[in-house]
């Protein structure tokens, strides 16, 4: 089955909307789809009050059904919440905390997503055409419990503290990132194409970075280690350029593995005299 | 307003009533005899648990450290959150409850009289602050008074007298319950990044030693006529082979004991009953702190038990913060409250199947119930250190259920179950017992008159648990017990329904009770002379300002004190 869900109007107030999961709408008449709860601001409404729903029926049929939102639910968060299974494909622009503790399962956003997109995501794959807010993949503030698995990739660009406490997983980004990429990380893999605020890595403790881009600088406490003509980014996907690599943080003890794009950064050839 | 609850089976251990079949009648807040049948509200108890509404006595709801807990932790709020009701405040919880969130659960479970075990006189006012946003409970709270600088000057001079005096004073300007010492002597050397080790350790800089403190603090106690005995969080707290200073603690007061009464609290007592020279060989002390009270009756304890769950700890002992720090490498802080005390917050994760975490679950059990005497004994979690109290419903059915306790040691550590002493203990607690655990012997330990049993003349709080005892077997149906005491039937405060099946009814202002210490003479001036002068050389706050005037209270209930003194 295919659910497609239209927005009734433009949303001024924060819809809270864990519902929207394919682990919900499984086994659902469309009727009982729109009786599900949702919050708008502090009222708490009936979905079918807030979007138009249709369903069709798919032509190969999968386990659990489809989800698709058509128009902007910038305001609509949680969208996909701890999601197991199925899949949901947002046209348009999705809200904070999509895919929050998802497991597995497939999120396409074709737009823009606010922070927190993968927020403490166990497994799964969420995929952004647009951009993504702060803290993508990182956990909820002052929680230290980071991505344990799956992937996200984002073709744009994203906002500052991608992967923090990260302990698994990939997160391949396709533009530019913020400051603070994998902050406090403890495994798994960063990537990030083009270019990269100051502070990559910061008390990083293990698992990879690596920059294709321009670096404003490389902190102090990591410390070089030499430089690779190839890096694999995962299985199947490798980056052919002569690369620095750093580890660290050492304020942390850390063996997290830095690597930065020689070309881009002529201003970080000053540590080639240590090698 | 008058009430009449029909046919429930009461438990009432300080009126020696045992599950009998009885009506409970109230009338303006007070259990009386009998009501206008006519005219009273009637509640049907038929086939349900009427208890005493529980008691309390160790639980930090409120100050300056939960408040910092609060802060330094969003992470543990944002998954459990409260809305608003027509008649309830939103809140958030987890392990650190807001103040309205913090009132309504306890109400729901049936509680209805919580102390705050810790509260550093300087952040007096931001404590009772919260307190008097705490919703429906009664509540005090305890100054902490062990490395107060007047204290240990006092003793160290041999002045018992002039120390009562003064700590009489700081009673009051506190609005304070009891006299709490936390770590007696360590905290003070925690100021020069020390600690003590041992009750005979040297405090620096006063040349006192923590027996002597503990001691000299007891008699203070006594000359004050206090309800409450001191209220001890021991020396060498969380580490392993401390029950052996726990053991010389309680041996160090023996001789102060007169009449069999008690004469101090050991409090948190699953954190001090550790065997072992470190981690690796870590055991539980429970059975030898266990006979040394079956063989003494001038001790009470509570036990601070353990439960699986991610919490945060938090105490007045700087130094055993920074060693958990340490230990865990956790987000911390520490603090240290000018003359008075130190305070620390680590947050922490009780694993099943970690084997120090495991043990110290069982020791908090195995105290329970290896100590003959249930008054000695009461329940609680050290809320937040041990684990929420929510989680007493819990803790109640594994004390009332071995099969509970068999499910249970199933899944923790292996090598802790193989060592824990609980599949050799069948010990089954009842209702009579739970009773006692939760809200008669903590009541009778803080010397609260009107609490904790449903005499004449009692407060009318009641707390009514849809659980029937003639039906069904606590130790058999451990489920239904906890689903029973997670949400109360009925919880009645001062004679009013504020609970109904586990949802609040009714928004209410609890009181909070202090000490009003009458002393024989009045020796304000000379002790105001001598302090202002202290407090324009130490504090950072003016003497004027630092009392806690009574109108500063929501719901004030002092309660009269005649000392010796």
């Amino acid at each position: 089955m295919i659910v497609n869900l239209y927005p009734l109007k433009e949303f001024k107030l924060p819809v809270i909307a864990e519902c929207i999961n394919p682990e919900v709408f499984k086994g659902k008449s469309i009727e009982e789809i729109g009786r599900l709860e949702v919050w708008e601001g502090n009222k708490q409404r009936r979905l079918n009050e807030l979007f138009k729903l249709e369903a069709e029926e798919a032509e190969s049929s999968p386990e659990a059904p489809v989800i698709t939102i058509h128009g902007d639910v910038s305001r609509v968060r949680r969208i996909g919440a701890g999601m197991k299974n199925g899949e949901i494909v947002v046209k348009g622009d999705a809200g904070m905390h999509l895919g929050e503790e998802m497991r597995d399962g497939k999120i396409t956003v074709y737009g823009n997503v606010l922070g927190w997109a993968g927020s403490m995501m166990r497994g799964g794959t969420i995929e952004v055409h647009g951009n993504a807010g702060d803290y993508l993949g990182a956990p909820y503030r002052g929680s230290t419990e980071g991505m344990k698995g799956g992937k996200i990739i984002v073709h744009g660009n994203v906002g500052r503290e991608a992967g923090a406490h990260m302990k698994k997983g990939i997160i391949k980004i396709y533009g530019c990132a913020g400051q603070f990429v994998g902050f406090r990380m403890k495994g798994g893999t960063i990537y990030v194409q083009k270019d990269c605020e100051a502070r990559v890595g910061a008390c990083m403790v293990d698992g990879t970075i690596i920059v294709g881009g321009c670096v404003e600088s490389v902190l102090p406490s990591f410390t070089i280690e030499g430089l690779r003509k190839r890096v694999k980014i995962e299985e199947g996907e490798v980056v052919e350029a002569p690369f620095y690599l750093f580890t660290g943080d050492l304020t942390e003890n850390g063996r997290g593995r830095l690597f930065v794009a020689k070309g881009p950064n002529p201003h970080l050839s000053h540590y080639e005299k240590f090698l | 307003m008058e009430l009449l609850i029909r046919n429930g089976f009461v438990f009432d251990p300080i009126n020696g009533v045992n599950g009998e079949k009885m009506d409970i009648a109230v009338k303006d807040g007070k259990i009386v005899d009998k009501v206008n049948e006519s005219r009273a509200k009637t509640i049907d108890a038929t086939g349900m648990v009427v208890m005493p509404g529980g008691v309390d006595i160790h639980s930090h709801i409120a100050g300056g450290k939960v408040n910092a807990g609060r802060l330094l932790r969003p992470e543990d709020h944002f998954k459990d959150v409260e809305r608003k009701t027509a008649v309830t405040r939103s809140g958030v919880g987890y392990s650190i409850p807001s103040t309205f969130t913090t009132g309504y659960r306890y109400a729901r479970m049936g509680w209805t009289t919580v102390m705050d075990p810790a509260m550093p006189p300087l952040e007096a006012k931001h404590t009772h602050e919260e307190l008097s946003d705490t919703p429906i409970i009664d509540k005090a709270s305890y100054p902490l008074l062990g490395d107060w600088w007047f204290v240990l000057e006092y003793l160290r001079d041999g002045k018992i007298e002039e120390c009562a005096r003064h700590v009489a004073w700081m009673i009051k300007a506190t609005k304070g319950y009891a006299i709490k010492v936390v770590n007696p002597g360590g905290l003070e050397a925690w100021g020069y990044g020390r600690n003590v080790e041992s009750l005979d350790d040297p405090v620096p800089c006063f040349g006192i030693t923590p027996r002597e403190i503990i001691r000299g603090l007891c008699k203070v106690n006594k000359l004050l006529h206090l309800p409450h005995t001191i209220h001890l969080h021991t020396n060498n707290l969380g580490k392993p082979g401390n029950y052996l200073t726990a053991l010389e603690t309680m041996r160090c007061v023996e001789d102060l004991a007169e009449n069999g009464k008690p004469v101090i609290h050991i409090t948190h007592c699953q954190f001090c009953a550790f065997k072992g020279d470190d981690w690796r060989t870590f055991q539980s002390g429970a059975e030898e702190i266990a006979n040394y009270v079956n063989a003494h009756s001038h001790v009470t304890l509570d036990m601070g038990q353990v439960i699986f769950t991610d919490t945060t700890t938090m105490t007045a002992d700087g130094p055993f913060q920074y060693t958990l720090y340490t230990l865990t490498g956790n987000k911390w802080t520490n603090h240290d409250v000018e003359t008075e005390t130190s305070a620390g917050i680590v947050p922490f994760h009780y694993k099943r199947k970690s084997y120090v975490h495991a043990t110290q679950w069982s020791i908090g059990l195995e105290l329970a119930l290896l100590i003959k005497d249930p008054w000695k004994i009461m329940m609680t979690t050290d809320h937040p250190n041990g684990g929420p109290f929510t989680a007493y419903p819990r803790i109640i059915a594994w004390l009332m259920s071995r099969k509970a306790r068999e499910a249970t040691l199933r899944k923790i550590n292996p090598k802790a179950r193989s060592r824990s002493l609980l599949p050799s203990i069948s010990r089954e607690l009842d209702f009579y017992e739970i009773a006692i655990v939760t809200r008669a012997g903590q009541a009778k330990a803080l010397g609260l008159k009107n609490k904790g049993h449903l005499g004449v003349g009692a407060d009318a709080d009641i707390a009514i648990y849809n659980f029937n005892p003639e039906t069904m077997d606590p130790a058999k149906n451990y489920r239904a017990v906890r689903r029973a005491f997670k949400r109360a039937a009925y919880t009645i405060k001062g004679g009013q329904v504020v609970v109904k099946d586990g949802e609040v009814l009714k928004h209410m202002d609890g009181a909070t009770m202090w000490l009003d210490v009458q002393l024989c003479e009045p020796c304000e001036i000379e002790l105001n002379e001598n302090l202002k002068r202290r407090f324009k050389e130490y504090w950072t706050v003016e003497f004027e300002n630092y009392p806690v005037s009574e109108d500063y209270l929501a719901v004030s209930h002092p309660i009269p004190v005649k000392a010796d003194v």
